[in-house]
């Protein structure tokens, strides 16, 4: 068991247990404004660890990753309210539509051997291109929006996902949880060992056999299939959709900021990031709203971000890591 | 439809494609030699556009009169960045860079908004709608005078970057990071006066466009991709590339929002980037990735 | 000071109260301060101050200002401002609602955008907290059935009615009528909205012209000589805009460039009335006649906010943004004063029995089962030398219409 670097030392599973409870209880203890920041925190948690196994183990930088999200969430939502399927059918249609638009475009950089900064803008041209596009499909609201119908408010529905926000609030701590554990899976199973090969030296891995196309489609895959989930979560949870909103470049380069502070390629990174950087920005309104200067939140944020990544570069996490669990050995890999 | 229509839609394009290509050079040359892409882009170019402005309101400046102003501060401004932040993170995987720019890009914006609220302002020169007719054309005064401006200071750049020994360094630089040090240039202030100088075009364009846009604090995201547009398609690292990729879509934007949906039009744009990307990522006039 | 939230994270509570006294310019007391009839209602102004929509934010904000004193003036309970900031996004209305219902607040005004009133209307019904939308015009919103969610502000087929039949009005009393017309618009929420009205009502309303061409430009356009020059190309006597403050002095400017002189221009949205607008383009922008939601400049209610706002933002004139937003506020107090009880259930039903008459916009304040102010209505105002005059409904007008639009080198 130690000699996996990423099966955890009981310290850090008494720790994540603890962590686990907590979040678990906290709707019971705290107030309705408490837990909405907590979704969010948890949002881009889920949607950083799906960007992250794109990124971290397939080596591709996608700045275009609201495209997947945002056909997850048109998908479901076009079905739901044109034929009345709910969410959980509807992941049917969000999951295969939204990996397969991800393998396309994988394919494509793989194929014509684009990598690095070529691929992002190729993710943002393709992201750019769906927002127009669907800004002029009538049957999917083009720029009126699609208004999902609002019912039952107070009863759980949890087949058509609708209900309190404490019910969303625990089926987006659910689906994190279930990330980082398939993660954790993944990166112990034989595909994770060949990631962790192809991150490191892909042409020693492919002369080792390791087939890094297929490898790779299967982390844009995971990746993609992850993002669709959150965007039929999302769809369901603010009930309204805009492309100029679902398929924005903003919202893109924001979800890439958790878990790159967080800690790239980490399995806890990205939702460390997305812990430190969203309540830090609710904290920042808070003690800036007296002051009445419009801008000054995202200003300091702003700053806040330029320090974390000239200090800690690697990430806050393994940072942490390396400081909380002294006795782990490759702290460069730490999960 | 009669050609006139068609010719002066083209004309207007290739003159507004001009300004796009002196703005792209601007990112054109800081990745062409530090391989930086610079996500801050359109902010930089925004913070020339409000310098422009200060400067019209409290001098009576005519933007095309404080464009070197504006070339001056944002080279400083390039500069320091490179120096204080951008260095360190210039051996970093570019994911970091990513993030470094879009922070700084995020402080800039807000700082925008501190300073200036979120009007936007304009600049109104004793010419703004003048236009020459020149036979069945009709040509906007504003935009000749402002794709003239952007050609002048591409030429400028050219001769430098050609015959200046500065300029050479600098190439030196780029062509060979290794062979650069070992003949004993001093790379880092080089790559500092290169982030400078891609500034100071950044800044150049800001104020040439204020002539024809409107400046308020979000204007910035639009101009970055913009910009990217036009430097792919021109070719990354390539400065005639540049102005030939703004020229291109810029052309193109116009005849394609003339002929068919004009809100489908940036559409148009980004699937001419993606073939590009697919196809030539080395643009029109860049070389092959080595 | 700081209050202990009650069953709430101590740790998290904050001094609203005194930043937003501040930020509203009043020294309200704090959360001691008692009248006669009962404690300020604590009102959660929700609006984009940041980021994209923030410059219509602020306008709405200055109606928010100017209201407090006009309100007290004429007898209304005291109201306390909680400002909210939504960033112009959507997750961040969502958060901001809660916190400041979090913080007190017991009723909420907001929040200019659809998407983000949307999700605010969301978390006010779940909350039990009642919601006087200001501007929002998605007709979505008052279709789901709320029993909090009050809006006072035209949707989107209300101002295609309107539109048509105040510039029959406006052809009526100039006695010219144009016989072609060609359409802009915004590919966005608002254009496109406005588009559906159009093809779905021009035919039972008898215009005397045929839709003509429609061209759509996008949003973020820098530059829009092209879909100019397209609609001069339609050689049409009229032109429908509906855009938004930096397309429309983008268009005007192009339409003075390429000199083309249609009879006259239309516009059925933001921009062509904007302070922004009439300061830049100085005497060119003369002429233009917005049909939008608007005020009733002859109403006394109108006249006191006038003078609040010049006296408050010298050169602002009072448009949609502040005229609305200022109403929302008149909704709230009034409703309050009713109801005698901050309780969300008194002031819902309150709201319902609203009925007011000496108000600021065209028509009565009431509202239908669905929460919807069906009575409200727009009006034609013109551009004369920096100054918004009404010309049609003639019920409401403060001047009378020059039409068509002189020539732009006359236009002094």
């Amino acid at each position: 068991m130690m000699g996996s670097p990423y099966s955890l030392p009981r310290r850090a599973k008494a720790a994540l247990a603890i962590i686990a409870a907590v979040l678990v209880l906290a709707p019971l203890v705290t107030n309705n404004y408490i837990i909405s920041v907590l979704t969010m925190s948890l949002y881009y948690a889920y949607v950083g660890q799906a960007w992250n196994i794109m990124f971290g183990f397939a080596g591709l930088l996608s700045l275009g990753h609201a495209l997947f999200i945002g056909i997850g969430s048109y998908a479901s939502a076009a079905l739901f309210v044109h034929f009345g399927i709910g969410p959980w059918a509807g992941i049917f249609l969000a999951v295969p539509l939204a990996v397969a638009v991800g393998c396309f475009i994988g394919f494509l950089g793989f194929r014509f051997a684009i990598s690095g900064v070529y691929f992002a803008l190729l993710t943002i041209a393709f992201a750019e291109f769906t927002r127009i596009i669907f800004d002029h499909v009538a049957w999917l609201g083009a720029t009126e929006g699609l208004f999902l119908p609002v019912s039952s408010r107070t009863r759980i529905d949890l087949p058509n996902l609708r209900g309190p926000s404490e019910m969303f609030y625990y089926v987006i701590l659910t689906l994190t949880f279930l990330a980082l554990g398939i993660c954790r899976w993944l990166m112990n199973s034989k595909l994770g060992y060949c990631w962790r090969a192809i991150r490191d030296d892909p042409e020693a891995a492919a002369a080792t056999g390791v087939d890094v196309f297929w490898c790779r489609m299967a982390a844009v895959a995971v990746s993609c299939a992850a993002s669709g989930v959150a965007g039929v979560w999302y769809a369901f949870y603010y009930n309204n959709l805009f492309p100029e909103i679902a398929f924005d470049i903003g919202k893109s380069v924001e979800l890439t900021f958790a878990p790159i502070v967080g800690g790239v390629g980490s399995l806890c990174g990205p939702i460390v990031g997305a812990f430190l950087l969203y309540p830090l920005g609710e904290l920042i309104t808070g003690a800036t709203q007296g002051l009445g200067i419009e801008g000054i939140k995202q200003f300091g944020w702003g700053i806040a971000v330029v320090s974390i990544v000239l200090l800690r570069p690697s990430g806050v996490w393994p940072w942490l890591a390396q400081i909380l669990l002294p006795d782990r050995r490759c702290h460069a890999a730490a999960p | 439809m009669p050609i006139e229509i068609y010719a002066n839609v083209l004309v207007a394009g290739v003159l507004t494609g001009l300004v796009y290509g002196l703005s792209a050079l601007g990112l054109s040359v800081i990745f062409g030699v530090i391989r930086i892409v610079n996500f801050a882009h359109g902010e930089m170019m925004v913070m020339g556009m409000f310098l422009a402005f200060v400067l019209f309101r409290w001098l009576g400046l005519d933007p095309l009169y404080s464009m070197p102003i504006a070339a001056a501060a944002l080279f400083l401004f390039g500069y320091l960045l490179q120096v204080t932040l951008v260095h360190r993170v210039a051996h970093l995987p570019e994911h970091l860079q990513f993030l470094l720019l879009a922070a700084v890009a995020t402080v800039l914006v807000s700082s925008g908004q501190m300073i200036f609220g979120p009007d936007a302002r304009s600049v109104q020169v004793a010419y703004a709608l003048d236009s020459y007719a020149i036979g069945p054309l009709i040509v906007d005064k504003v935009r000749l005078l402002a794709g003239t401006a952007a050609l002048g200071v591409a030429a400028l750049l050219f001769a430098f970057f050609r015959y200046t020994l500065l300029g050479k360094s600098i190439r030196a630089c780029a062509d060979n990071y290794q062979g650069a040090l070992v003949v004993g240039l001093n790379v880092p202030r080089l790559y500092a006066l290169t982030f400078g100088i891609g500034a100071a075009c950044i800044g150049a364009a800001g104020a040439i466009i204020l002539l024809l846009v409107d400046v308020h604090p979000y204007l910035a995201p639009g101009y970055t991709l913009l910009a990217f547009v036009v430097v792919i398609v021109g070719g990354l690292g390539s400065l005639p590339g540049a102005l030939l990729g703004g020229v291109l879509i810029g052309a193109s934007e116009a005849l394609a929002g003339f002929l068919f949906v004009p809100s489908l039009k940036s559409a148009f744009s980004f699937a001419v980037l993606i073939i590009v990307l697919l196809f030539r990522p080395q643009g029109l006039l860049g070389r092959a990735a080595p | 000071m700081p209050r202990k939230e009650e069953g709430g994270d101590r740790r998290l509570t904050r001094r609203s109260f005194t930043a937003s006294a501040a930020a509203a310019g009043l020294v309200a007391g704090g959360a001691g301060f008692v009248r006669a009839q009962g404690a300020p209602l604590k009102v959660g102004v929700i609006l984009p101050r940041t980021g994209i929509q923030a410059e219509s934010g602020q306008s709405c904000h200055q109606g928010a200002e100017v209201a407090l004193p006009i309100l007290k003036e004429r007898g209304y309970p005291d109201l306390v401002l909680m400002p909210g900031d939504t960033e112009s996004k959507v997750d961040v209305a969502r958060t901001v609602a809660e916190r400041l219902i979090n913080e007190g607040a017991q009723i909420l005004v907001g929040a200019f955008d659809s998407g983000q009133t949307s999700a605010i209307a969301q978390v006010a019904e779940l909350r039990r907290v009642p919601l006087v939308i200001n501007i929002a015009a998605a007709p979505a919103i008052t279709e789901q059935g709320y029993r909090y969610v009050f809006r006072n502000f035209t949707t989107a087929g209300m101002i295609v009615t309107d539109m048509l039949l105040l510039q029959k009005e406006v052809f009526a009393y100039a006695k010219v009528t144009p016989k072609t017309m060609v359409l802009m618009h915004v590919n966005d929420t608002y254009g496109t909205a406005v588009l559906g009205g159009i093809k779905a009502l021009m035919p039972k309303h008898d215009m005397p012209f045929p839709l003509g061409e429609v061209i759509a430009y996008d949003p973020a356009a820098r530059d829009l000589s092209v879909e100019v020059a397209k609609a001069k190309a339609t050689g049409a006597a009229l032109l429908w805009a509906i855009s938004r403050v930096n397309d429309s002095i983008l268009i005007t400017r192009e339409m003075v460039k390429q000199r083309w002189q249609p009879m006259g221009v239309i516009a059925a949205g933001p921009g062509w009335y904007e302070d922004q607008y009439l300061q830049t383009l100085g005497t060119l922008a003369n002429d233009m006649i917005s049909t939008v939601p608007w005020y009733d400049p002859n109403k006394a209610m109108s006249k006191a906010l006038i003078a609040a706002v010049a006296n408050a933002f010298p050169g602002r004139n009072v448009a949609t943004n502040q005229a609305y937003t200022f109403e929302a506020l008149l909704i709230v107090a009034d409703a309050y004063q009713r109801a005698k009880s901050a309780d969300a259930n008194a002031l819902a039903d309150a709201l319902r029995q609203t009925n007011i008459t000496d108000n600021v916009t065209i028509g009565t304040v009431k509202f239908n089962a669905k929460g919807q102010n069906e009575t409200v209505h727009c009006a034609a105002a013109q551009n004369r030398d920096g100054r918004l005059i009404v010309v049609a409904p003639r019920s409401s007008a403060n001047g009378e219409p020059i039409w068509p639009m002189r020539p732009w080198d006359k236009k002094a």
